[in-house]
């Protein structure tokens, strides 16, 4: 079988200008921050962010990578606001897709199911689709007649998601209460790259775990503390210190270059 | 028992938002609608399911009896076997509500969370709000953004506005034009005041008031529920 074992930065190299990157992960829990880090070390631009946003969210921002974001929220959970995003909407810096949540999975799923697009009852009535008018809506061909939107697949040129445990071929697990949506994320992409705390030759626990398997997976980065600030839990919860710390500078741009270079540089 | 608080109020008004519920799925945000829950569940509605907010459902003893990761929270949502308290950084007339940004969409004077689950939970199941500082810059003639689908705009056949609970006071929709209407005042607040706090003018016909919480209810919120008195923080006397 083979070893896809890789360092962080040989994960994002083949991340080009303009491609649509897919993180894992949801607000500001389990992100592959050692992988988003990683991308801030290259030159790359224009990218496609397509996440359920957290710190990841602000940190490309900040480094002028994003192009446009797809996104049902960006939130640091614990702050509710993050600063850096806040600061290039308010900007207009950015072009957005925003959808409701739910959406934004049955879109991750029509890719992984190599669809067109998946109806759901979601954004119906809302703002959603003044703002996203290229989202249709498709009738019911049966008796019901029901209006519904037919969200279009989101696929991904990448995707960089964070797991508990991952074995060199790519099988990863979650050790945590929730899987978010990383084999979603995975799914979607044509190229699946997962980071993890610890590569190991055997997993413990239950089978159910096993969120990933090796066909979902091009490349393996053992990146332990790699989701950090972020939550990772069994191994490590949220540094809240070190968040509030990002938050403070993201906010006060005097302080990031020094945040920047003390922590990500 | 003597000197109940409006914040305490507040938590039965937020427990009452959950009567005859039954075997549904509750999901408040925010302390004061997740103590209604919880004060909801050890009395009038015992069949409810709470979530502890990550991914698991909680017994009132705090035991897990459930798994409730996100992405099955949004099978529930699609279910429609939930009630929802959700907050509102807008609520309008015709129930409209808004967490998503102020101002101009494309470039939002103030970037706010984002769509969130409002407009799937809105379009699929009941939905209520809790808003603690009740003021004319959240209760608007219309939201700048519509996250959560007001009356006005509703479609299909699962939608449905219940109440908005805030600091002064119980709303509902059930006018004919399904417009604002004020259920009740809190004790000690005017019809005056409450429509003084509002951008747009309230239907308010037969105003009652709030209804104090029991003793029951009140031995359980402050010895069980909430005994540091987190809910006064929220909701000043």
């Amino acid at each position: 079988m083979r070893d896809k074992r890789m360092t962080a930065d040989e994960a994002v190299s083949g991340i080009k200008d303009g491609m649509t990157v897919g993180i894992g992960g949801w607000g500001s829990r389990r992100k592959p921050m050692a992988l988003v880090k990683a991308l801030l070390r290259t030159d790359v631009k224009d990218l496609v962010v397509v996440t359920y946003g957290g710190p990841d969210v602000g940190l490309l921002c900040a480094a002028g990578k994003v192009r446009k974001l797809v996104y049902g929220f960006v939130s640091l959970d614990s702050i509710p606001y993050d600063p850096w995003f806040k600061r290039v909407r308010e900007a207009g810096g950015i072009e957005v897709l925003e959808l409701d949540e739910g959406m934004f999975q049955t879109g991750l799923r029509a890719a992984a199911h190599r669809l067109p697009f998946l109806p759901i009852r979601a954004g119906l009535g809302s703002d959603v689709l003044k703002y996203a008018p290229e989202i249709k809506t498709i009738r019911s061909p049966y008796d019901d007649g029901e209006e519904l939107v037919a969200m279009p697949a989101l696929k991904l040129d990448v995707a960089l998601v964070h797991l508990n445990r991952a074995d060199r071929h790519g099988n990863a697990q979650y050790l945590g209460p929730d899987p978010y949506f990383d084999d979603l994320f995975c799914l979607a992409a044509d190229r699946r790259y997962v980071s993890c705390e610890r590569i190991v030759e055997t997993f413990d626990g239950p089978p159910q775990t096993l969120l990933l398997n090796r066909m979902m997976v091009d490349g393996v980065v053992e990146a332990p503390g790699g989701a950090g600030f972020t939550s990772c839990v069994p191994d490590y919860p949220r540094d809240e210190k070190l968040q509030r710390e990002y938050a403070e500078a993201a906010a006060d741009l005097e302080k990031w270059p020094d945040f920047y270079e003390r922590v990500l540089g | 028992m003597s000197d109940i608080t409006r914040a305490e109020i507040c938590v039965t008004a937020c427990a009452d938002l959950f009567l005859g519920a039954g075997e549904t799925l509750a999901s408040p945000m925010g302390l004061i609608p997740s103590l209604g829950a919880k004060l909801a569940r050890l009395t009038t509605e015992p069949d409810l399911l709470l979530s502890d907010g990550e991914a698991y459902l909680l017994t009132p003893e705090s035991t897990v009896e459930g798994w409730l990761p996100y992405r099955k929270v949004f099978d529930v949502v699609a279910h429609g076997r939930r009630h929802v308290v959700m907050g509102a950084n807008q609520v309008d007339r015709f129930g409209n509500q808004n967490i998503s940004a102020i101002g101009d969409h494309a470039r939002p004077t103030r970037q706010l969370l984002g769509f969130r689950g409002a407009p799937g939970n809105t379009i699929n199941h009941r939905t209520s709000y809790w808003v603690p500082r009740h003021s004319p810059r959240v209760l608007v003639e219309a939201v700048d953004v519509v996250s959560g689908v007001g009356y006005d705009h509703a479609v299909g056949p699962f939608h449905d506005v219940h109440r908005v609970v805030t600091n002064l006071a119980v709303l509902d929709f059930d006018t004919p034009d399904h417009s604002m209407r004020l259920v009740s005042t809190h004790p000690g607040v005017s019809v005056d005041e409450v429509q003084k706090q509002t951008s747009f003018p309230l239907v308010a016909d037969e105003v009652s008031e709030t209804r104090l919480p029991t003793d029951e209810e009140l031995e359980l919120l402050r010895t069980v529920l909430d005994p540091d008195s987190r809910r006064d923080r929220e909701v000043p006397a």
